[in-house]
C-alpha cells in the first residue's frame, strides 16, 4: 500500500497516519482503556455461548449437590450431606474404585500396547504404515454404543470368544464373561482397552516421527540396540505425547457410561458399576437428583485432580 | 499481570453472580401448579365440553399397541368431533426419563401413560402431579368394569405413602401376566403332561434334565429377568396376600420368613443341579427367548410379552401355563397391567382427559385391543382366540383375575427395589450368597423403606 502513492483515493490509506511519530498525550489517556477491553469484546459471545451451556450447568449442578430433590416437590436444603454420602455409601465407593480400575485398562495398559506398536511401526519402516494406521484407529471412529453391543455379543456364553476358546481347546477357560464375578469388570475394561489402543499407537506414532533420525543414527553409532534408542531416544522425545495420551484415555475412563450401560447395566450384582452410571441411575431411575449431582460434581473434581498430576509430572521435562 | 488478576476477579464474581441468580431452591418455581380440588363438580358429557386439545403422552410404540391406541383414538375424535388428540409417542425408556420434567413444565401433558411403581407414579401422587380419578370412577362405573387385583395397582393414598389403597390414580388398558412357556414337541418327547404345581414342574425339570435337555432358559444379564422367575416361584411356597404386601412395600410382612427362604433355595438348587443353560447372569434376556424357539431348551419363564414373538417362531409348538402351588389349587403368578393412562393436575381439561381414558378403556375398546393381538385387561376370557399361545395366556390372566391372584412385580415395592432384587439375584443365582442372606438384603431394603415411610 505504502508503495503506491499514486492511488491516495484509496479510502483505506490515512496520509500521514504512517508517519506521525507518536500520537498526542491528550488521546494516549482514552487509548489503553478502550484496547484494553477491545479483545473482551471479541470473546464476549464466545464467552456467552460457553457460559450459557457450560458455566451455568456446572453451577447449577453445584447448586443442586447442596440439596434433597426428587425432580418434582421442592427440594430442601442439605449442605454437604450428598457429598458426605458419597464417601460413606459402600456402593458408591466400590463404583469409584471400579472407575481406577478401569484407568489401567483404559490408559496404562493401551499406553504400554501402544508404545510397543508405535515403535515397532515406525523402527520397522513397515510398508502399508498408513494402512495399519487406519486399522488400528478404527475402534475410535466407531459410536461406543455399537462398540458394546458388538462386544456383548462376543462376550455371550456362546458368543465367538468361548467358541474361540472351545476350538482351540481351551474350553475350560469358556464363562459368560459379562456374567461372571471376577471377569465382567476386566472385561468391560478389556473393550477399553481396545478403544484406546488405536487413539495412544496414532498419537505416539506422530511423536516418534518428528523425532530427527540423525539422534538414532547417531546412537546406533555409539553401539545402542534397539532397546535403548527407545529408552534414551524415542521416550523422552515423546514425553508430550504421552501426557496428552493420558489426559484423554484416563478421562475418558472415569466417565465412561455407555459400555457399562450396555453391556451390564453395572452387574452382575454390583461387580462393574461406575460413578457415571450412579449419576444416571440416582438422577432418572431413583429421583434422587440432589446425589445424583454430587456424585457428578465429586466426579469432576477426580477428574480435575488425576489429570493435574498427570500433566505435572508429564510438563516437567519439557520446562 | 494487573490484567490477569482483574480477569480472575470477573471470572469469579461472573460465577458468583450466576450462583445467586440460580439461588433459589430447585424445584420451587413450578411449586405453583394449583392442587387438585376433589369436591368440583366433574362433567362427562364430553361432547359439550366445547373444541379442545388433549395432549397425550404415551407409550404405545410396538406393532400391535400403535395399531390399537391409533385406532382408538380415531374412533374418539370421530365420536367427539369438538376434541383433538395430539399425540406424543415415545419408547418406554425415553417415556420414563422424561415424564418427570414434562410435569414440572408449564405446557404438561394432560394424559400422561405413568408407570404404576412408586417412584413413577407414586412420586406424581405425592408431588400432586396427579388428579385423584374417584370421582370419575362413580360416575362411569369404572369398578364393575375392572377387577379390583387389576385396579389396586393404581392406586395410591393422597399423601403417596400407601400403594394399593386409596385414591384411584390411572387406568390400564392391558394386562401382563408372567408363567411358563414350554415347547410342546419336547415335553410329548419326554412323555411328560404340563405341569399343574410347582412339585410337578420341578420333576419335569428333572426328567429334562436326565434326558438330556436344557431344562429352562434364563437370560439374566439384565438383572430383572429373574425376578420374574423369582415371583411366580415364591407363590408356590409363600401365601399371595404377604407377597402382595411385600411387593407394593407396605408394612406389615417380612421377606426374613423360612417360606422366602425355601424359595430362593429353590431357584438356587436349580441352578446347582444344573437345570438353566450355561451362565444365565451374562446371557441376553432376548438371545434366552430365542434359545427357546430355536429348539434349546423346554421350559423359559416370561411374561406375556413374549407370547406373540414366540408364536411367530414357534408356531403351534409354543405353550404357556402358570403352575399352582398346590393341585387344584387357585393360581397365583406375577402380574400386572400396562402402564395407566392417568391425568394430570397441570390438565385444563380434566373432565375431558377422564372421558378419553374412559373411552380407551371400554367394554368396546376392550375388542380392539384383543383384535390388534395384545392382551386385554377386562373382558379377557371372552375375548380369547380359539387356539394358539394367546389362548393359554388369555386363559391363564382370566384364571388369576377371577379366581386366583394376580402378584405385583416385586421391583414395585420400593426406589430401590429393582436394583436390589436384580443385583441379590444375580448373586444368589451365581451361588454368591447363601438363601438366608438373599433375604436378608432383600429385608434390609423392604424394612428401611416401610420404616421410614412408617
Amino acid at each position: 500500500m505504502a508503495s503506491s502513492p499514486a492511488r491516495p483515493a484509496d479510502p483505506t490509506v490515512r496520509p500521514g497516519a504512517v508517519s506521525r511519530p507518536a500520537p498526542p498525550a491528550r488521546r494516549r489517556a482514552v487509548a489503553p482503556l478502550r484496547r484494553r477491553l477491545t479483545p473482551y469484546g471479541f470473546l464476549l459471545p464466545g464467552f456467552l455461548l460457553y457460559a450459557a451451556f457450560m458455566l451455568v450447568p456446572i453451577a447449577r449442578a453445584v447448586q443442586l449437590s447442596l440439596y434433597e430433590w426428587d425432580g418434582l416437590t421442592v427440594g430442601t436444603y442439605v449442605g454437604l450431606d450428598n457429598f458426605a454420602t458419597v464417601v460413606t455409601d459402600p456402593r458408591l465407593r466400590e463404583a469409584f474404585v471400579h472407575a481406577l480400575v478401569l484407568i489401567f485398562f483404559y490408559s496404562v495398559l493401551p499406553l504400554l500396547i501402544g508404545l510397543l506398536l508405535a515403535a515397532v511401526l515406525n523402527r520397522g519402516k513397515v510398508r502399508g504404515l498408513p494402512f495399519f494406521r487406519t486399522v488400528i484407529f478404527l475402534p475410535q471412529v466407531v459410536a461406543m454404543v455399537v462398540v458394546a453391543v458388538a462386544w456383548r455379543q462376543i462376550y455371550a456364553p456362546d458368543g465367538s470368544l468361548n467358541s474361540g476358546l472351545r476350538a482351540i481347546g481351551l474350553g475350560s477357560l469358556a464363562r459368560p464373561w459379562l456374567g461372571d464375578y471376577t471377569f465382567s469388570l476386566p472385561a468391560v475394561g478389556f473393550v477399553g482397552t481396545w478403544v484406546s489402543m488405536g487413539l495412544v499407537t496414532v498419537l505416539l506414532l506422530a511423536g516418534m516421527s518428528r523425532i530427527p533420525v540423525e539422534l538414532f543414527e547417531a546412537a546406533r553409532l555409539d553401539g545402542a540396540g534397539a532397546v535403548r534408542e527407545f529408552l534414551a531416544i524415542t521416550l523422552p522425545a515423546i514425553r508430550g505425547e504421552i501426557t496428552v495420551a493420558l489426559t484423554l484415555t484416563i478421562i475418558a475412563a472415569l466417565k465412561t457410561f455407555d459400555l457399562v450401560y450396555v453391556t451390564t447395566g453395572g452387574g452382575p450384582g454390583t461387580s462393574t458399576t461406575v460413578p457415571s452410571y450412579e449419576v444416571y441411575r440416582r438422577a432418572f431411575q431413583l429421583g434422587e437428583v440432589g446425589a445424583a449431582a454430587a456424585v457428578g460434581i465429586t466426579l469432576t473434581i477426580v477428574i480435575f485432580g488425576i489429570n493435574l498430576v498427570v500433566n505435572k509430572v508429564g510438563d516437567r521435562s519439557t520446562t | 499481570m494487573k490484567n490477569v488478576v482483574s480477569a480472575r476477579w470477573a471470572g469469579l464474581l461472573t460465577v458468583a453472580a450466576m450462583l445467586s441468580l440460580a439461588a433459589c431452591a430447585p424445584g420451587s418455581e413450578n411449586s405453583d401448579s394449583d392442587a387438585p380440588s376433589p369436591d368440583a363438580d366433574i362433567r362427562t358429557d364430553a361432547a359439550e365440553l366445547g373444541d379442545l386439545t388433549l395432549t397425550v403422552w404415551d407409550q404405545e410404540v410396538r406393532g400391535g399397541q400403535n395399531e390399537q391406541i391409533e385406532a382408538l383414538n380415531a374412533a374418539f375424535q370421530e365420536a367427539y368431533p369438538n376434541i383433538t388428540i395430539d399425540r406424543v409417542s415415545q419408547s418406554f425408556d425415553d417415556l420414563a426419563t422424561t415424564l418427570r420434567l414434562a410435569l414440572t413444565d408449564n405446557e404438561a401433558p394432560d394424559v400422561v401413560q405413568a408407570n404404576n411403581g412408586r417412584n413413577t407414579m407414586g412420586a406424581f401422587v405425592e408431588a400432586d402431579q396427579l388428579v385423584p380419578l374417584n370421582a370419575y370412577a362413580d360416575a362411569y362405573g369404572w369398578a364393575d368394569r375392572y377387577s379390583p387385583s387389576v385396579l389396586q395397582y393404581s392406586t395410591y393414598s393422597e399423601d403417596g405413602t400407601v400403594f394399593g389403597e386409596g385414591n384411584l390414580y390411572g387406568l390400564p388398558q392391558v394386562g401382563e401376566v408372567v408363567g411358563v412357556y414350554y415347547s410342546k414337541a419336547k415335553l410329548a418327547a419326554l412323555g411328560l403332561e404340563v405341569p399343574q404345581t410347582w412339585t410337578e414342574f420341578g420333576a419335569a425339570l428333572e426328567s429334562a434334565k436326565a434326558a438330556g435337555e436344557i431344562p429352562m432358559q434364563l437370560g439374566n444379564i439384565e438383572a430383572w429377568p429373574a425376578g420374574h422367575l423369582f415371583g411366580p416361584l415364591q407363590a408356590a411356597t409363600v401365601d399371595p396376600a404377604e407377597i402382595t404386601m411385600l411387593g407394593l412395600g407396605n408394612a406389615g410382612a417380612s421377606w426374613e420368613t423360612p417360606e422366602n427362604e425355601e424359595a430362593a433355595a429353590t431357584l438356587q438348587g436349580w441352578v446347582d443341579a444344573g437345570y438353566f443353560n450355561d451362565g444365565p447372569n451374562g446371557t441376553d434376556y432376548d438371545a434366552a427367548w430365542q434359545a427357546l424357539a430355536a429348539g434349546n431348551g423346554v421350559f423359559l419363564i416370561g411374561g406375556s410379552w413374549l407370547a406373540a414373538d414366540l408364536e411367530d417362531a414357534m408356531g403351534d409348538d409354543v405353550g404357556f401355563f402358570a403352575p399352582a402351588a398346590e393341585a387344584g389349587g387357585a393360581i397365583a403368578t406375577t402380574g400386572g397391567t400396562g402402564l395407566p393412562f392417568a391425568v394430570t393436575t397441570a390438565s385444563e381439561n380434566p373432565d375431558a382427559a377422564a372421558a378419553y381414558i374412559d373411552f380407551l378403556t371400554s367394554d368396546e375398546a376392550m375388542e380392539t385391543i384383543a383384535k390388534t393381538g395384545n392382551l386385554p385387561v377386562n373382558r379377557t376370557a371372552e375375548l380369547a382366540p380359539a387356539d394358539g399361545v394367546q389362548s393359554d395366556v388369555y386363559g391363564v390372566f382370566g384364571a388369576v383375575t377371577t379366581d386366583g391372584s394376580l402378584l405385583p412385580y416385586l421391583d414395585y415395592a420400593t426406589p430401590t427395589f429393582g436394583d436390589t432384587l436384580g443385583q441379590s439375584l444375580q448373586d444368589l443365582i451365581a451361588g454368591e450368597v447363601t438363601p438366608a442372606a438373599f433375604t436378608a438384603a432383600l429385608e434390609a431394603d423392604y424394612g428401611e423403606f416401610t420404616g421410614s415411610a412408617g
